[in-house]
């Protein structure tokens, strides 16, 4: 599903204040899986994590992406990529202040130019998902930090995407309803999409199939955990 | 996205900071409204000036023949002929004899031009007889000593008393009134309403002329004089062979030229209240700019989730033109409501008209556009891991 082959990510180039955010890194990441990056801050997972994103660009090496090579597409074609393939979870929410709950949640299809009617009924099916249901006139500010960070998963959702990636989407939430979080997090895993998180919580970290540490820029490690409730 | 999303995405965000909004549109309603009001003045004053040239004769023509240029001769049989067979565009013609004359009635006296005319004269001139009856041919074939006055006359030599029948005396000679003009204005000096007319028979004798030097011709619509005035010139052409042996003047070429530079006029004026439509078109560009900033990361929100450039540009350029085009629709009915009472304290009747309307509101969404446009394609070029990260 995701392929990240020999990829560099360097800022200003050969000048004296170079800066090396990933110095060559292999990852292979499958269908289904549900892969936690971790790492400390400035280690490059972030870095990393906007290039599988599509957000940012790789200095050089290559990125296929559900079989096809993103890294040499023009903007336009990673935003189409990232419309259609990827769901965003943002530690902020990113939510647009001013729409809607409902109509935050149709945007990733209403730039798929989805007609209004199947946009409102995708995006309702979402929001039922994860239980926001009877909010969708609301404004985000109006709901609270948990109840945001639903609304931002349930428009990643609403796109049908085949990956969701999602960047310490806890981070900014206390530990009851980052945990409601996770659980959705393990519901939408379970339900076959591939997830790729960022955390710098080991215990979280511990919930996923396999965890990937990142320091200076590289892959440390890469292993596979097995938990008894992992079947 | 469909049109209709964009915009109401764009009314959305103007609604969502009105008072910036409305500042913005300040300046288009200013400009759009001048631009308005000065045409709608500038109209006015055109349309008097129009009608007040109309009243002159913009319809007449008047030809001056010069004696002693050439041997070459044109009377009056040459000019019958001529009128005869291009009634298409000549609706009568007279020819006209210009006497100065005192004019005496009893110990009452005044100095009037007095014009010997023929028995068309009034369908030239285009007026018509109030009292009694115009001059007749046989007026003419007889040289009889008869005149047609108007009301300014009356007035002054009869006290306004219909002297109709009554005796005038023009330079000592005895004239009988047979009839008197139709009042047009105010029965004052050298108006239409100063007027005395006898036939260019008599009127020759009168002078001591034997050969006619000037004619007035009416065509029978303002639109042909000019090609009644060059069907004219080349008849006298062929029949003089020298372009200094005559001149022909007419009305309209006047009104022509004076409508040519009312048109510059106005021009000025609407390209002084022009700048003002740049400068606001500056302030739609620095609003646009600092929304553009403020929205950096709603940018970068839209653009993570699959917005294309287009999808930034047309949003950013809608809600440009959206906030322009308000504008100059509050500037257009400013400009109607305020373009009346502005030509009044001026003393003209303002006429707006719709042309300029639809070209006021076409001219306010173009400034939307245009200095919408580049912080638009600002917004639409950013990096979307770029425009995420701006706080």
């Amino acid at each position: 599903m995701i392929e990240l082959i020999d990829v560099y990510k360097i800022y200003a180039e050969g000048g004296d204040s170079e800066v090396r955010a990933i110095d060559g890194i292999n990852l292979k990441v499958s269908a289904g899986e549900f892969v936690a990056i971790v790492g400390p801050s400035g280690s490059g997972k972030s870095t990393c994590m906007n290039i599988i994103g599509c957000l940012d660009v790789p200095t050089s090496g290559t990125y296929i992406l559900n079989g096809t090579d993103v890294s040499e597409m023009v903007d336009d074609e990673q935003a189409a990529i990232r419309n259609e393939t990827l769901g965003f979870i943002f530690q902020q929410y990113n939510l647009l202040p001013k729409l809607s709950i409902l109509e935050n949640v149709e945007l990733p299809l209403l730039y798929r130019g989805l007609p209004r009617g199947e946009r409102r009924d995708r995006a309702r099916i979402a929001l039922e998902t994860v239980g926001l249901m009877g909010r969708e006139k609301h404004l985000p500010s109006q709901l609270s930090g948990g109840q945001q960070q639903r609304v931002s998963i349930a428009r990643a959702l609403a796109g049908d995407p085949k990956v969701i990636l999602a960047d310490e989407p806890t981070g900014a939430l206390d530990s009851k309803t980052g945990r409601e979080v996770m659980e959705l997090i393990h519901k939408l895993h379970q339900a076959g999409n591939t997830i790729v998180f960022i955390t710098h919580d080991p215990n979280l970290a511990g919930e996923a199939q396999r965890k990937v540490s990142f320091r200076d820029g590289q892959i440390t490690s890469d292993e596979v955990l097995v938990r008894s409730t992992d079947i | 996205m469909s049109i209709k999303q964009t915009f109401s995405l764009a009314f959305k965000s103007l609604l969502a900071s009105k008072t910036r909004s409305i500042l913005t549109m300040l300046g288009i309603i200013i400009g759009i409204a001048a631009v308005i009001i000065l045409v709608g003045v500038m109209g006015g004053v055109s349309n008097e000036m129009t009608s007040q040239f109309s009243s002159f004769g913009a319809n007449q023509i008047t030809l001056t023949l010069f004696s002693g240029v050439t041997s070459k001769k044109v009377g009056e049989a040459d000019i019958q002929e001529f009128v005869s067979e291009n009634l298409n565009c000549f609706a009568a013609y007279s020819p006209t004899v210009s006497i100065n004359g005192q004019l005496k009635n009893g110990t009452e006296n005044t100095y009037s031009s007095v014009s010997g005319v023929n028995e068309y004269y009034d369908k030239v001139g285009e007026f018509s007889v109030s009292e009694g009856r115009f001059l007749q041919y046989i007026d003419c074939e007889y040289r009889k000593k008869v005149c047609v006055i108007g009301t300014y006359q009356v007035d002054e030599l009869f006290e306004g008393v219909s002297p109709l029948g009554e005796s005038l005396k023009i330079n000592g000679t005895p004239y009988t009134i047979v009839g008197i003009v139709e009042e047009t204005a105010d029965r004052e000096s050298g108006s239409s309403d100063d007027a005395v007319y006898i036939p260019y028979t008599t009127a020759m004798r009168a002078s001591g002329n034997t050969t006619l030097s000037s004619y007035t011709f009416n065509c029978s619509d303002s639109e042909i004089v000019y090609e009644a005035k060059a069907l004219l010139e080349d008849f006298l052409l062929d029949k003089l062979k020298d372009a200094d042996a005559y001149y022909i003047f007419s009305f309209s070429e006047i009104l022509d030229s004076l409508n040519v530079m009312m048109g510059i006029l106005t021009g000025v004026l609407v390209g002084i209240a022009s700048i003002s439509l740049v400068v606001s078109g500056v302030g739609v560009m620095n609003i646009m700019v600092v929304t553009v900033t403020e929205r950096t990361r709603e940018i970068g929100i839209r653009k993570a989730l699959g917005a294309k450039k287009r999808h930034i540009l047309s949003q950013f350029v809608v809600e440009a033109a959206v906030t322009s085009a308000i504008g100059g629709v509050i500037g257009i009915i400013f400009g109607i409501l305020l373009a009346s009472p502005v030509g009044s304290i001026l003393g003209v009747t303002s006429a707006v008209s719709l042309q300029w309307i639809l070209i006021a509101f076409t001219v306010s969404a173009a400034i939307g556009i245009i200095f919408g446009y580049f912080p638009a394609r600002r917004a639409a070029n950013m990096n979307p891991i770029d425009a995420l990260r701006y706080d």
